[in-house]
């Protein structure tokens, strides 16, 4: 019996159809994805990695409702121009807290992988208002109405605590003191700010969007954009002992 | 009252009170506004449930009348109507979110009209809203045809067609308010996910039952595409998608898996959505139509069987080639790359395939726009297949990625392959489904063919060439060993070609609003069919 003979089995029976196309489709994903979860080399161990802080946490929410990864990519690749144009190629421990992730697939506006410290607070409030007024050639929306708008900080905690079921490894105190942390942080001179620092290392305190009287979803915006890429410090990495 | 009346009706009743519940303690105002949508929805579908079933006769309508099928197409041609709404709609967002890369002033800075919310929304209207709503017309029919069956099922094919439009509304809806879980081609929230989870089992459910139901001992090729694309897409879909909602009141969801896990998954989804929507499904398309209209059979029927095996193998593997040089392991990346590299054959395979079909039957693309419309679609899903495996090659992806050569080889495939398929499709299905002889003007047809042909050469070429242009630019270094250009000079670059790209993308538009206009005119005056039946399709040999 030839195979297009027996292939008639197939071709005859519903079920068996359906089986032979399960069974077809599902190894490739397994082969690829599968040992990403197991093999210890997929991630490397770096240090100074930390989860968001309640007001980076919200900023970066405002980056995923705006799309703004359908423009800019977080993800500098091993490619010589990449690295002197934007810095340190990205480590997948870099966005290992990141549900979900934000590598983006298009370039239309430059990689902010490591955009953090870049700019002033100043440069990054006057540029996402009106970017033209900065950058005269630049092709970007204004996005004047989040300096307007009120950030809704009420359930942080709950967003914290969805991201601690998914592998964010917040601790307890630090979802309960979610609120008084995102306040602290958008004010220098907030009494909680040395809480902050204790409970989240290598975190700017200031009043980012310049408006101190109220807590904008600006200020939430620029202080994740101004912690990207910052948390690892490349003069103690050593690419040679994620060799395995 | 059967079953499926008193308990769909039951379950949305249920569901409006859910939803009711909903609005009442939604935590923000996209959950409110869509839970509005969702309990109107509901009601008026238990309302609807009611009419039908006091208005109907006794006996539901019977599978045979005098030993023929009584085909269902009641939702077939909703869905038919729907593709070529929502394709219109999506082709206009697309001109705008095109001119608003070439004129930024046209984003005008309100949340709910920059780029970046309706990208998103451009992309799911016309790869989900058009593209879904084809495959799902195309599927109804061809399964009922081929089978020689009546569509299995007697309120759930209008639940497919309808439930999914649902999804649809409020995607579309979330995106311009900002509702989102940025997974590319994947951006609706959880609680359209789960919706859309019970709309496919119930699509794969009726499907499949229509299958075991046939009259015809083979199941025929178009079929099995069909059936391999909906099987599938339930899997990317749960495989992509598992997410915790901060609140079951709220939009805002987080994603099960994190950074380089949640990117292979992303793309394993993002590149078999690719792989299995836009093109098993179309497969199905060309594989009943292209025979159809040629009156020709399907040239090889050994190679359907090693085409459809080996592309549903070697498709799945490719998602990897959308990660080179980033923080994937090398390994993923050089297995992405060698699948995508091989999976040229069964694409071309496919391709030969189609075209071939046409052997004896060349003629026809003097006389008949329509097929010439759906060859020519074949042609550019040969074209787009030899451009995807070369771009998947790490050094050529080196350049190309993060350009506009990727956005102009999607719209190869997504312009010439999915749509001109589609736009043969439904000019065929139009007058087929309203008992029309042709369509009302092959002139309408053939100035469609030409624009839109023209259309997708300029927007192909222009993203070509700017894609090529500022990846070269990026890596360009002076002879001191500096980088030679600024990020913004390459975007000033990018100008006139983002503007030649608009033109090609509107002259797109135009062609589909010739057809909208020319299959209206079929409905409304088109000259009736005489009531000899059409002989049913022979299966390949």
């Amino acid at each position: 019996m030839s195979v297009w003979t027996r292939h008639q089995l197939l071709e005859t029976n519903s079920i068996l159809l359906l089986i032979g196309i399960l069974l077809v489709i599902a190894i490739g994903g397994i082969v690829e994805i599968a040992p990403l979860f197991y093999l210890k080399s997929t991630i490397e161990k770096v240090e100074g990695l930390r989860p968001y802080t309640p007001l980076e946490l919200a900023g970066r929410s405002i980056y995923v409702r705006e799309g703004c990864y359908t423009c800019h990519s977080q993800m500098i690749r091993t490619l010589r121009d990449e690295v002197e144009r934007y810095g340190h190629y990205s480590l997948a421990a870099e966005s290992m807290y990141d549900h979900p992730f934000q590598w983006g697939s298009k370039r239309t506006g430059p990689d902010l992988a490591r955009v953090g410290g870049k700019y002033s607070d100043e440069w990054h409030v006057a540029h996402l208002i009106d970017p033209r007024a900065i950058v005269p050639q630049s092709i970007m929306p204004g996005y004047r109405f989040l300096a307007e708008t009120e950030l809704d900080y009420g359930t942080i905690a709950a967003h914290m605590t969805a991201n601690r079921a998914v592998g964010v490894p917040y601790s307890d105190e630090q979802i309960a003191s979610a609120v008084a942390d995102l306040r602290a942080q958008a004010n220098p001179d907030d009494p909680g700010v040395s809480d902050l620092l204790k409970r989240y290392p290598k975190t700017a305190a200031r009043d980012f969007d310049g408006n101190p009287k109220s807590i904008s979803e600006m200020d939430a915006l620029v202080a994740y954009l101004q912690m990207l890429g910052t948390l690892v410090d490349f003069k103690l990495f050593d690419a040679k002992a994620n060799l395995r | 009252m059967t079953l499926g009346e008193g308990g769909l009706a039951l379950a949305f009743g249920f569901l409006a009170f859910a939803s009711i519940v909903g609005i009442a303690k939604a935590q923000d105002a996209p959950f409110a506004f869509h839970a509005y949508l969702a309990a109107a929805a509901s009601l008026a579908t238990v309302v609807a449930i009611l009419n039908r079933y006091l208005a109907r006769p006794v006996e539901l309508p019977p599978a045979e009348i005098d030993g023929r099928p009584n085909y269902h197409m009641g939702p077939v041609k909703f869905a038919a109507v729907a593709a070529m709404f929502w394709g219109i709609a999506g082709f206009a967002v697309g001109l705008l979110v095109a001119l608003q890369l070439a004129y930024p002033v046209l984003n005008l800075d309100l949340p709910w009209t920059t780029f970046g919310r309706l990208r998103p929304l451009h992309t799911s209207a016309v790869i989900f809203a058009f593209g879904g709503n084809v495959l799902i017309a195309t599927s109804f029919y061809v399964v009922q045809k081929t089978c020689r069956v009546r569509l299995a099922g007697d309120l759930a094919p209008w639940f497919v067609v309808l439930g999914y439009n649902f999804f649809i509304l409020i995607a579309g809806t979330g995106y311009l308010l900002g509702v989102t879980q940025s997974k590319e081609y994947a951006e609706p929230e959880w609680y359209a996910d789960l919706w859309l989870t019970v709309v496919w089992v119930v699509y794969l459910l009726v499907f499949l039952v229509t299958i075991i139901k046939r009259k015809e001992p083979h199941i025929f090729v178009a079929n099995w595409f069909y059936l391999a694309f909906i099987v599938t897409i339930a899997m990317l879909h749960l495989g992509n998608n598992p997410a915790l909602p901060a609140s079951v009141f709220g939009s805002k969801s987080y994603i099960a898996w994190a950074g380089v896990q949640d990117a292979m998954f992303q793309w394993w989804y993002g590149h078999n959505a690719v792989g299995f929507f836009l093109t098993a499904g179309f497969l199905g398309i060309m594989y009943y139509f292209v025979p159809k209209r040629a009156e020709r059979p399907v040239y090889s029927y050994r190679l359907s069987i090693v085409h459809f095996w080996s592309l549903i193998f070697l498709y799945i593997w490719a998602g990897p080639h959308h990660l080179h040089y980033t923080a994937l392991p090398d390994w993923a990346q050089t297995l992405g790359m060698t699948f995508s590299v091989m999976l040229w054959m069964p694409s071309w395979g496919g391709m030969i395939n189609g075209l071939m079909t046409l052997s004896g039957a060349w003629d026809k693309l003097r006389t008949d726009p329509v097929l010439r419309m759906m060859v020519v679609s074949v042609a550019f899903y040969g074209m787009a297949t030899f451009e995807g495996p070369l771009m998947s090659v790490k050094v050529v992806n080196s350049l190309s990625h993060y350009t506009d050569w990727t956005i102009g080889h999607v719209h190869s495939g997504a312009l010439g392959w999915v749509g001109f398929v589609s736009f043969g499709a439904l000019y065929c299905l139009v007058p087929w489904l309203w008992n029309r002889k042709e369509v009302y003007s092959l002139k309408l047809v053939n100035w469609h063919f030409w624009i839109a042909t023209i259309g997708i050469v300029l927007y192909v070429s222009a993203m070509w060439v700017s894609g090529i242009l500022q990846g070269l630019m990026w890596r360009a270094y002076t002879s001191l060993g500096f980088l030679e250009y600024s990020f913004i000079e390459t975007v000033e670059a990018m100008h006139p070609f983002y503007v030649i790209r608009a033109l090609g993308g509107a002259l797109f538009l135009v062609g589909a609003l010739i057809m909208a206009w020319n299959l209206w005119m079929t409905v409304r005056v088109g000259e009736a069919q005489e009531t000899a039946p059409r002989l049913a399709l022979q299966p390949a040999e």
